[in-house]
């Protein structure tokens, strides 16, 4: 689109926000009684579901743990489903019940040839659905987008996640997103946040992510698609809130290092933002589930 | 074939319901508990910079000198005496790995099981080989929590005569966790949330030792009365009340106007638990 501009004259930009501003954040923390812990959120039109399962015994197979239920009508998956049961190895499948909550695909337990003795091993696994972007695109479970950002995943998690206290288990993570527009990798790691949180694993502190960029010497905050196509600089943070830590930093792109100052600042303080919203949806939660469980 | 359709609705929270609030101090990670360095951490903090702070979302839990902080929901954490319910994952050289919802997969020791017979004799290495004999992967168990290995591992053993491969001809007895309904079902409640829930057989047999299987075939009216205690056991869960045998009693009977596959949906479910409430309030009260 010739002659699209990302930041008018009066500082808006496309979607009428200013540079500064998030989207609208909804995040809903429970939504799948079968897993330990699991959270949906909604940044903007970003959609993305989180589910973890752990800690438990360390199994040796990652990268193919979920099958999502979407995913369950091609014959590829019923293939592999027949493959695991007829080698004998336990493969649980979990269905949908009465109230109609989405099904979850297979969790596979193997050997435990990968267990670390000392603390618990993180797996994370991101995948995104076939009809998360404007074009319907398949997209092989092993491909390298998919492994990039779940290596990546795993490395905010471990420095999140107080893994001294399981040793020899595994916590397993899967993250899906079911529309991409823009900040993918922030939703994923906001909605593994609030999952892990759900699933009662310690962790040191919130983890929450923004994405932001540089256009016409302004630091914009929290991407949409649309900007990000348009081939600025971009650059993921992750950040835990309390004590200011990064845990991930991440841009491919070049940028001027004048302004990395400005940038890093702007994509710090909309991550603390979040923070505050993920603050609250989690605090609503624990409320409400202790009042039912009674004093 | 009829067929129901449903959409999604938003529905009030229950809590505003019930109108009550809680006392407690709720935390999430990365909150300060305190500043007081006079405390002893527990479960669910961690130092950091001289101050106490959460790692878990929960609520505060103070005794004296001893602060922790209880998570929402936990994976089973093991203590000695406790009941399980547990399935076999895997059969090891002298030992099997049970699966009970908690970190890591706890052991049977083939020295902690009981053998048919009941003859407390020597394991040899006859019984090492026949072990797949007794117990195979996928067998359904009721064990007792025997020790706890430093990394949190859980050792069970099964050598009263009321543990053992979960059967219908096991023996029952007035112990806290095994109940006798009146409808006609029995439940063992683990206490690691695995819930075995069986018909009674209709005679108390002397079990000579050891275990028998029984595999008749459950007839109809029990699966009934199976299908329906389990669906009021999840919609207790689901409104989060504590499980025990007078609530379970209680929605079972309040659920009896009801299809069994109904007791599922939402606005039953909730009319159903309710119902629960009032009564368990009344009998304390």
């Amino acid at each position: 689109m010739a002659g699209l501009e990302l930041l008018s004259d009066q500082g808006y930009r496309v979607d009428g926000r200013r540079a500064g501003e998030l989207r609208k954040i909804q995040a809903r923390m429970g939504v799948f009684a079968q897993a330990d812990g699991s959270a949906y959120i909604e940044q903007g039109n970003t959609k993305a579901l989180a589910v973890v399962y752990g800690p438990h015994e360390a199994s040796g197979r990652a990268g193919w743990g979920i099958v999502w239920p979407w995913e369950l009508r091609g014959s590829r998956a019923e293939r592999w489903l027949g493959d695991l049961r007829g080698n004998g190895r336990r493969a649980s499948v979990y269905t949908a019940d009465a109230q109609h909550r989405i099904s979850l695909g297979v969790n596979i337990r193997g050997s435990r040839a990968r267990a670390l003795p000392d603390r618990a091993l993180v797996n994370c696994q991101y995948s995104s659905a076939t009809f998360s972007t404007g074009e319907r695109k398949r997209r092989p479970h092993g491909d390298r987008k998919s492994c990039e950002m779940g290596l990546q995943l795993r490395q905010t998690f471990e420095a999140a996640i107080l893994t001294q206290l399981h040793p020899r288990s595994q916590i397993d993570i899967y993250v899906q997103v079911l529309q991409a527009d823009g900040g993918t990798y922030a939703a994923c790691v906001n909605a593994a946040t609030l999952a892990v949180l759900d699933a009662g694993i310690p962790m040191r502190d919130f983890v929450c992510a923004c994405s932001a960029g540089f256009v016409d010497g302004t630091a914009l905050a929290d991407l949409s698609h649309v900007e990000e196509a348009a081939g600025g600089p971009q650059l993921a943070l992750a950040l835990l809130p309390a004590s200011g830590q990064i845990a991930l930093l991440e841009m491919d792109a070049r940028l001027h290092e004048d302004h990395l100052e400005r940038v890093l600042e702007a994509a710090a303080q909309a991550a603390r933002d979040v923070h505050t919203l993920l603050d609250r949806v989690v605090r609503q939660h624990v409320r409400e589930a202790s009042i039912l469980l009674g004093d | 074939m009829a067929m129901e359709m449903r959409l999604p609705v938003a529905r009030k929270p229950l809590s505003e319901r019930l109108g009550r609030d809680t006392k407690k101090h709720l935390v999430v990670p990365g909150d300060t508990i305190t500043t007081d360095t006079g405390f002893m951490r527990g479960h669910g903090t961690y130092m950091g910079e001289e101050k106490l702070i959460a790692s878990v979302a929960g609520s505060v839990e103070r005794v004296n000198k001893l602060i922790c902080v209880k998570a929402l929901k936990t994976r089973y954490i093991g203590e000695v005496g406790d009941i399980v319910v547990g399935r076999i994952t895997e059969v090891q050289q002298k030992r099997w790995k049970v699966e009970t919802n908690s970190r890591l997969d706890s052991v049977l020791l083939l020295s902690s099981m009981n053998l048919p017979g009941g003859e407390l004799r020597r394991r040899s290495a006859e019984d090492e080989l026949a072990m797949r004999g007794f117990l195979q992967e996928g067998d359904l168990i009721s064990a007792e929590v025997q020790a706890v290995f430093s990394d949190g591992a859980v050792s069970l053993h099964t050598r009263s005569l009321k543990y053992g491969k979960v059967s219908p001809s096991l023996v029952k007895r007035q112990k806290t966790h095994f109940h006798d309904l009146p409808c006609g079902a029995s439940v063992i409640l683990g206490n690691n949330g695995f819930i075995w829930i069986y018909p009674t057989p209709e005679h108390k047999e002397e079990e000579a030792g050891g275990f028998i299987a029984n595999l008749e075939p459950v007839s109809l009216a029990d699966r009934e009365v199976i299908s329906r205690l389990r669906n009021c056991i999840i919609s207790l869960v689901t409104q989060r009340m504590m499980l025990y045998d007078t609530s379970i009693l209680y929605c079972y009977e309040a659920s009896l106007p009801h299809q069994i596959k109904d007791i599922l949906k939402p606005e039953i479910m909730e009319e159903i638990v309710m119902e629960t409430r009032q009564r368990l309030l009344e009998q304390e009260g």
